[in-house]
This record gives structure tokens, C-alpha cells and sequence, in this order.
């Protein structure tokens, strides 16, 4: 009974046009204000996190001060904690994956843009994207059950021998370690550069091309020197994305790093990382300065990556000035 | 349709009645290692007393320590017993002392993967000690192949694996070794978490397993239980009396039974390296932490009530799940223990 009457104010006239218009404006003072919010409730978040963090952590950040960042013993039993190795380790196995994804996956990102037929291109990109929603444990395993057995056997024997004269290939082989980590990671991120690069490229006006292509340029003049620098800033994005994905990896990470604190130059040495020494030891950490001291580590994390995106919008900022002045995104 | 209400009303009642029976639900948290025997304790009594729902979460013995000492749930649990300075902590906060009560018993095992050796090997303290402070780093080293004459140990690196995670089965490894090396326990000590001197760590029992199958020439130590379910080759360990034992449910018992005649009042004893004969010398309790003093009499008297359960029929549960039980001479002094909760 009650259902049918509500229906009845609504379908009546509206009562003059000019309340309508200032009711709509209200509608968008409204939608402003509530997309604000929204907006502002994200800052506030990230605000609210890192005041935490800071709270949370001032027994490690008095006691240690700035030598919890240069210290590299992490000993539980007697209370001395030092986050060098942790740094160490989650910086090493980023930027080892990086330097694998950002080149394959950027040439996976152009071929799928600009030279495969649509459907395959389409095709492809479906595939990309079960990827990058593949749980990241499942990344862990096949690290634990193929990479880790390849590498001891084979990667890490035959990069020895061919390359054993860098500091970076030296050591006994125990298959898991830095570069593993490294290699894991690639594969993880790999698909959020491929998958947002093709966005990017495939957004490209249409027009660039043809007047690269209008002046003479060969196809992959065209794509090299118009189109590339022209979703620059959007292909940057990716790889920030990815950054962020390496620095913050914990499962897949702990499962084929080690879990040894150790600087070393060699990649083959197992080494740690933040996230990870934080995952393992949180549930069962007793005592205050303890447990404060791994959420110190979380507030580094946050820090360092932080940082690192920085460095690389400055990286962008100096090369976009330097560069051709290309219009940017 | 009017006939009818009286009758749903009816069954409401009914439902509500048994929903605010079942209402006294009581709360714990704590050690992982004896989730899998809790779960089936508190199931069971469940079904024995439909009125009384216990909820476990494992969430690690140090969560269950910290989260009954701040009251948010009501009873804790945990692979290594409290320390003194915790003890006080509850005390101070609650204004009365906080319980152990041993429930059942885990071991640690030394498990190893050598290409060419299948027997057993013979693990003596010394040599346990030497290789996880990194003094030993060769398979065939004298410590080593004095205790396993005839088998043809390898001149390679020993790759040792320890758990990356915070564990109570950490806490057992390194208490037995702190007993046992001087050296040891100056240099790491014992806990859940240790600077490990050497070796890789793996995150969980299954992570250690996995490291120490794939990696040729690993020695690590996983659970008993999880090298008995997982059916993983390992090998005997020399106690006090100089016998080598392999680790199984009644030489695990038998090392409580040795600690039981100087087991001190509150329950919190470590029995790894016990003296006696036939006992396995890295085993442990696991305890249950109950505050003594409970506001709520029918929440008390359905912990007392488990607790109870637990000590007699309960006992005869474990096994199935390859837990080793408890001696008769601790259920006996947890029995006159349980009068201390008021």
C-alpha cells in the first residue's frame, strides 16, 4: 500500500523554472562538495597513516635516532634494530626489477600499440590483465618452484662463469636472493607497464603519426621519435606504478629473497626487505621497542617510497626541459 | 494468514531463547602451533555443551600474549612461556596474576637433505650448536662424523635454513641451543625472533621444508608434527643421558615426564634438555594463559569446565592429530591448579 503513494509528488509538475535552476545549482554545489571530500579524504588518510607511524614508532626513533637508517643489526633478543639491510635489500631487488620490466615491458607495451593487428593486440591485452590479478603468493610459488630450482641450476652457475668477474655474480649459489627477488618482481610488474603504456600510446592522436609519417619517417622513426616522447609522462606513470608495486611486495618477495639481512654486492646473496621482515616477524614481536621498531620500518618504507617517486618526477622534469619540448600529456 | 502469527511469534521465541543460550561465547587468541588440536577441543566441547562457544584466533603466541594482557579477549595462548617482566605487566594492569596451563607437547626435529645419504643421521648438541653459530661449515667436519661412523658425509658446505618468521618453533630451536652452548646463548639467546648468525630463512614450516628439500646440502628444523604429516626424513638428537633418540610422540612425552617431578608451581618450565632416559631432548609445552580472576562467574566456570575437559578426556584426542600428550604427573598438578581461578 504505502509503495504506490510515494511514486505520486514525483510525477507532479515542476513548479517553476527558475527554483529548478537554482536546485540544480544546488545539486552541483553538492556534488562539489562531496567530491571534495572524497578527495580530501585521501590526503587526510595518507596524513593520518604517516602520523601514525610517527607515533607508533618513538621508542626506535629516540633510543636509535638517525643510526636506526645506517645500523644493519636486527637482533629481537638484545633490543638492537637497524633497518640498513632491510633498505638495502628492497631497494636492490626494485631496481633489479625495473631494469628487467621497464624494457620489456615498454617493447610489449609498443608492439601491442602500434604494430600488431587490433584483434591480436586485443587478444593480448586480455591476457595481460588475468596477469596483473594473479595474487601475488601464486607469483611466490612459481618463484619457489620453478625460478629458485632454474636459477641454482642453471642461471646462476652460467652467469658465474660468463660474468663471475663483476662483484655482482660472486658467491655460492643458493638459488634464492637478490636477483631471484629481482626476477619475481619483474614478472609481477611487468604487466601494469605493458598494460598502461598500450593505453597511453594507443591515445596518441592520430594526426602525429600521420605527420611524422607525411615528412618521410618510417614507421618506427614515427613511433621512436613522435609517439615515444609524445606519452613520455604517461609511460613514466607505468613505471612509477610498477615501483611502487616492487617496493611494497611482501609475499612473493619473503618466499624467494632469503630472509637473510646482508648487504652485499653480489645478486646472488640472499638479502631481506622491508616488507618482509615486517610481514614475518609482526604477529609474534613481544616487547615495545619491538614492535615499534617494525613499524618504524613500515614508516621508512613509506618514506622511501616517497622519495624514490620523487626522484623519478624530477628525473622527468629535467629530461622533459632538456628534450625536444614535445607536447606533453 | 492471522492463525498463523501467533505461531511465528512463537518460533521467534524459540529462536531468541536459544540464540541468548548460546550467547556465552568466550574469546582467545594466541599460538599457531596447536591451532589444529584447539580448534578440535573447542568444537567438540561445543557439541558436549552447546552452550558454551569458545573462539580461537591463531594469531601468533605473541599476539595472544599482548591481546590478554590489554583484556580484549579472554584467555591467551602461547608456544613460550611469559617472562617475568610480561608477568608483571598483567599483573599491574589487571591487579591479579595471569595462568599457564601446558595442554600438550611439540618438538623441533633436525631435518637435512645430503645427495648420497639416506639413513639417519646422529645429530650431537655440540654439533647442533657449532653449525648454527657458522663455526661448522663442512658436512664431513669431525663433530659431524664422529656421531655417524660409516656414513659417507660429503666435504661440502653445509646450507643451514631456519625460520624467517617469528615462531614458537624458533623459540624451542633456541632454547635448546642456549642450553646446550654457552656460546649460543651469549651470542643469540632465545626467542621467537633471533639475529641467526648464519643460514637462509624460510617463512613458515612449509618454507623451511621447501628450502631444505630444493637446496642441496641444507640443514634446517621443522616441527614434528609437520615432518611426520609431510613424512620428511630426520634425524635423532643425543639427550642428557647420551642416548641418540629420534623424535616421536612418546619420547617427547617421556621429556615431560623427566621435567615432571621439578616442574615449579606456575607451570612455566622449559624442558628441552631434560635429564632422563629416553627422552627427546627439544621438546616443549604449549600453555593456555588464564587470568585467575574472572568478573563474570558463568565465563569462569565454563573455562574451569574446559580446562578440566581438556586435562581427561581431551587428552585422549591428541594423538590422532600427532600431538604428544601430557604425563599423568602435570595433569595431576593442573588439576589442583585449576582452584586458583576465581
Amino acid at each position: 500500500m504505502a509503495t504506490t503513494t510515494t511514486t505520486v509528488p514525483s510525477a507532479g509538475p515542476i513548479s517553476g523554472s527558475r527554483s529548478f535552476i537554482s536546485r540544480l545549482r544546488d545539486g552541483d554545489e553538492i556534488a562539489r562538495l562531496v567530491t571534495f571530500i572524497f578527495a580530501g579524504s585521501v590526503v587526510l588518510i595518507t596524513l593520518l597513516l604517516v602520523y601514525e607511524l610517527w607515533r607508533e614508532s618513538y621508542l626506535p626513533r629516540h633510543k636509535f635516532g638517525f643510526g636506526f637508517f645506517v645500523t644493519s643489526v636486527w637482533d629481537p633478543i638484545f633490543d638492537k634494530f637497524g633497518a640498513l639491510p632491510f633498505i638495502y635489500g628492497t631497494v636492490v631487488t626494485a631496481g633489479v626489477a625495473l631494469l628487467i620490466a621497464v624494457p620489456l615491458g615498454i617493447g610489449a607495451a609498443i608492439f601491442l600499440a602500434e604494430l600488431a593487428p587490433a584483434r591480436v593486440s586485443d587478444t593480448l591485452q586480455f591476457f595481460i590483465d588475468l596477469l596483473a590479478a594473479v595474487p601475488s603468493v601464486i607469483y611466490g610459488l612459481l618463484g619457489v618452484f620453478v625460478v629458485i630450482p632454474m636459477m641454482r641450476q642453471y642461471i646462476q652457475p652460467a652467469l658465474k662463469s660468463s660474468l663471475g668477474f663483476l662483484p655482482f655474480f660472486q658467491g655460492p649459489t643458493y638459488g634464492v636472493g637478490f636477483l631471484t627477488a629481482g626476477i619475481v618482481l619483474a614478472i609481477m610488474v611487468i604487466p601494469y607497464i605493458i598494460s598502461v603504456s598500450r593505453e597511453i600510446l594507443i591515445s596518441v592522436p592520430r594526426d602525429q603519426r600521420e605527420a611524422a609519417l607525411a615528412l618521410g619517417a618510417t614507421r618506427w622513426e614515427s613511433t621512436w621519435k613522435v609517439v615515444l616522447p609524445f606519452a613520455r609522462a604517461g609511460i613514466m606513470g607505468s613505471i612509477f606504478l610498477a615501483l611502487a608495486r616492487a617496493l611494497g611486495e611482501t609475499m612473493a618477495v619473503t618466499m624467494v629473497i632469503g630472509n637473510t639481512p646482508t648487504i652485499s654486492a653480489s645478486l646472488f646473496s640472499p638479502g631481506y626487505s622491508i616488507a618482509a621482515v615486517i610481514a614475518n616477524e609482526f604477529t609474534e614481536a613481544t616487547g615495545d621497542l619491538y614492535l615499534q621498531s617494525l613499524i618504524e620500518l613500515g614508516l621508512v618504507l613509506f618514506l622511501l617510497t616517497f622519495l624514490l617517486n620523487g626522484l623519478a618526477r624530477l628525473l622527468i622534469v629535467v629530461t622533459s626541459q632538456r628534450g625536444s619540448g614535445m607536447g606533453q600529456a | 494468514m492471522k492463525r498463523l502469527a501467533p505461531l511465528f511469534l512463537a518460533v521467534l521465541a524459540l529462536v531468541a531463547i536459544g540464540v541468548a543460550k548460546a550467547a556465552l561465547s568466550i574469546n582467545g587468541a594466541g599460538a599457531t602451533f596447536p591451532n589444529p588440536i584447539y580448534s578440535k577441543w573447542f568444537d567438540d566441547y561445543h557439541k558436549k555443551n552447546p552452550d558454551i562457544e569458545i573462539n580461537y584466533q591463531s594469531i601468533g603466541s605473541g599476539g595472544g600474549i599482548k591481546q590478554v594482557t590489554e583484556g580484549t579477549v579472554d584467555f591467551g595462548a602461547t608456544d613460550g612461556p611469559m617472562n617475568d617482566e610480561q608477568l608483571k605487566a598483567f599483573q599491574d594492569k589487571h591487579g591479579f596474576p595471569i595462568l599457564h596451563f601446558p595442554t600438550v607437547l611439540g618438538a623441533d626435529v633436525p631435518t637435512y637433505n645430503i645427495s648420497g645419504v639416506t639413513g639417519e643421521l646422529n645429530f650431537t648438541p655440540e654439533a647442533l650448536a657449532a653449525i648454527f653459530l657458522g663455526k661448522v661449515t663442512k658436512w664431513n667436519d669431525p663433530l659431524i662424523a664422529g656421531a655417524n661412523k660409516g656414513v659417507n658425509l660429503p666435504a661440502s658446505d653445509i646450507v643451514v635454513v631456519h625460520r624467517s618468521d617469528g615462531s614458537g618453533t624458533s623459540y624451542i630451536w633456541t632454547d635448546y641451543l642456549s642450553k646446550v652452548s654457552d656460546e649460543w646463548k651469549s651470542k643469540v639467546g632465545k626467542g621467537t625472533s633471533v639475529n641467526w648468525p648464519v643460514g637462509l630463512g624460510g617463512k613458515g614450516n612449509e618454507g623451511v621444508a621447501g628450502l631444505v628439500k630444493q637446496t642441496p646440502n641444507a640443514l634446517g628444523y621443522v616441527e614434528l608434527i609437520y615432518a611426520i604429516q609431510n613424512k620428511m626424513p630426520y634425524g635423532k638428537v643425543k639427550n642428557s643421558s647420551g642416548e641418540f633418540i629420534k623424535a616421536d610422540l612418546s619420547s617427547v612425552t617421556a621429556a615431560a615426564a623427566g621435567a615432571a617431578k621439578n616442574i615449579p608451581d606456575d607451570f612455566r618450565v622449559s624442558i628441552t634438555d631434560v635429564p632422563g632416559k629416553g627422552t627427546y631432548p627439544i621438546s616443549s609445552f604449549t600453555w593456555l594463559l588464564i587470568p585467575s580472576k574472572f568478573s563474570d562467574a558463568a565465563k569462569r566456570d565454563a573455562i574451569k569446565g574446559f580446562l578440566k575437559w581438556m586435562l581427561t578426556d581431551g587428552q585422549n584426542e591428541v594423538e590422532a592429530l600427532s600431538y604428544a600428550k601430557l604425563p599423568n604427573e602435570v595433569v595431576a598438578k593442573e588439576m589442583k591448579a585449576i582452584d586458583n581461578i576465581q
